[in-house]
């Protein structure tokens, strides 16, 4: 399993941690019911806060990607993946609908917007 | 005047032993003919980092010693570990390791001789932890400490605050002066204490980066006064940096400006509320900012006063 976190990136590396462990989740690398390292020695393999460790597993239980056990530890949810996935969806509509909105307020045509999609897409991982 | 003092509560505070914070200072005042701590109100949940910050003479050590019981105070009161610090029982001292700037060990000792003087002092002392770390840290065990580096010196005093069983380390300056290895070794050593999670850190650096990495909670002092207390992610999230033209500055709500950087060229302004201002304007392009800016921008806005 891979984390990888940026200092350049805009994203805040709580978010690095959450978006690429919902990936993880999302296409099957990390399997239901499977235990995820602590918050405390995950801080400590990739040098920062325990703070920043924990807000992105507290995200993570917030939208049903991981539940914990007090005492015991954070584990995959035994989630149905197509509600998951729905949920993710509604976010890209979300976000796509504002993106939409700005584009039809600055003149931007649907053809432009459908080439900076692409570029964003393959960019950000 | 009493009145004026500074409250940036985490939350509630708790005498108790449960109490969720390691260390509680609440309304600390020392007065020197030139300087003075005024109402210093901050607290260390336990379980996590506490970075200290502030340029030399803000009044680092000084409350330091204070939670210590190296100097008496004015006013107010600082509970460690669940104890008012002026009558720390005996086991709970044990539970405190402590490293001040500046090693205060004697230049003529060697690392067994420290060995045998330590068990003597701390009820806890474990020979075994000691010596790892000792082989750890690549500290010679038969040099006298007179001919060791000032980081081998440093690493010492750390070793010895962390093998008596402390639950709590209060650290003065403990990676300034070291150079970028050495550093990187202690913090690595500080992670892997904070894995058990009734332990805690209070540690005070002017090298900021240090405090960025690791810290969870960051608290700055400024001429004897605590400007912010804070969770160090919302510090660094919520905080914003712009460059704009100067003419640009006023179109900005000043309910968001912290501080403004003018240059020949342009300015800098520092905001707040980064999400929100994000979404109220869209042609401001809003960069990443560092403890560091922050603590700069906030100074020099309150020099203009």
């Amino acid at each position: 399993m891979n984390i990888l976190i940026s200092n350049a990136s805009d994203k805040p590396i709580y978010e690095q941690i959450t978006s690429q462990l919902k990936q993880m989740i999302i296409n099957g690398e990390l399997e239901a019911g499977s235990q995820l390292s602590s918050m405390r020695m995950l801080a400590k393999e990739l040098r920062i806060s325990v703070i920043t460790t924990k807000r992105a597993y507290e995200d993570l239980e917030r939208d049903g990607f991981i539940y914990t056990v007090v005492g015991k530890g954070s584990y995959v949810a035994e989630k149905n993946m197509e509600f998951i996935r729905e949920e993710q969806l509604k976010i890209v509509e979300d976000y796509l609908t504002k993106a939409v909105e700005g584009a039809k307020a600055g003149g931007i045509e649907l053809d432009e917007m459908q080439e900076i999609l692409q570029i964003l897409y393959k960019e950000d991982r | 005047m009493k009145g004026k003092s500074n409250t940036f509560n985490i939350s509630n505070t708790s005498n108790n032993e449960n109490s969720k914070f390691a260390i509680t200072i609440n309304n600390l005042v020392k007065q020197y003919d030139d300087f003075k701590l005024n109402h210093i109100n901050f607290q260390v949940p336990k379980g996590s980092i506490m970075g200290f910050v502030g340029e030399n003479g803000a009044g680092k050590t000084t409350t330091m010693k204070a939670i210590l019981d190296l100097i008496t105070i004015d006013e107010g009161e600082i509970t460690i570990l669940g104890s008012d610090s002026r009558n720390l029982p005996k086991e709970k001292k044990a539970l405190i390791g402590v490293v001040l700037d500046g090693s205060n060990l004697h230049d003529n000792l060697n690392v067994n001789n420290i060995n045998l003087i330590m068990q003597r002092i701390y009820l806890n002392w474990e020979e075994r932890i000691f010596y790892e770390y000792i082989k750890r840290f690549n500290l010679p065990e038969t040099k006298i400490l007179k001919e060791y580096s000032r980081g081998m010196k440093m690493k010492l005093s750390i070793v010895i605050a962390l093998s008596h069983h402390a639950k709590l380390l209060i650290l003065d300056e403990a990676t300034s002066g070291l150079d970028p290895m050495v550093r990187e070794e202690i913090l690595d050593i500080f992670l892997e204490f904070m894995q058990d999670e009734e332990h805690t850190i209070l540690f005070s650096s002017h090298i900021i980066s240090d405090i960025e990495k690791i810290a969870d909670y960051v608290t700055f002092i400024h001429k004897g006064n605590i400007v912010f207390s804070k969770n160090k992610d919302d510090l660094i999230y919520q905080h914003g940096l712009i460059h704009c033209k100067k003419d640009e500055v006023n179109q900005i709500d000043k309910a968001y400006i912290v501080g403004v950087r003018e240059n020949r060229y342009g300015a800098e302004v520092l905001i707040k509320n980064k999400a929100l201002f994000q979404r109220q304007y869209n042609n401001f392009k809003v960069d990443r900012t560092t403890i560091e800016e922050i603590m700069l921008f906030i100074t020099r806005g309150k020099e203009s006063f």
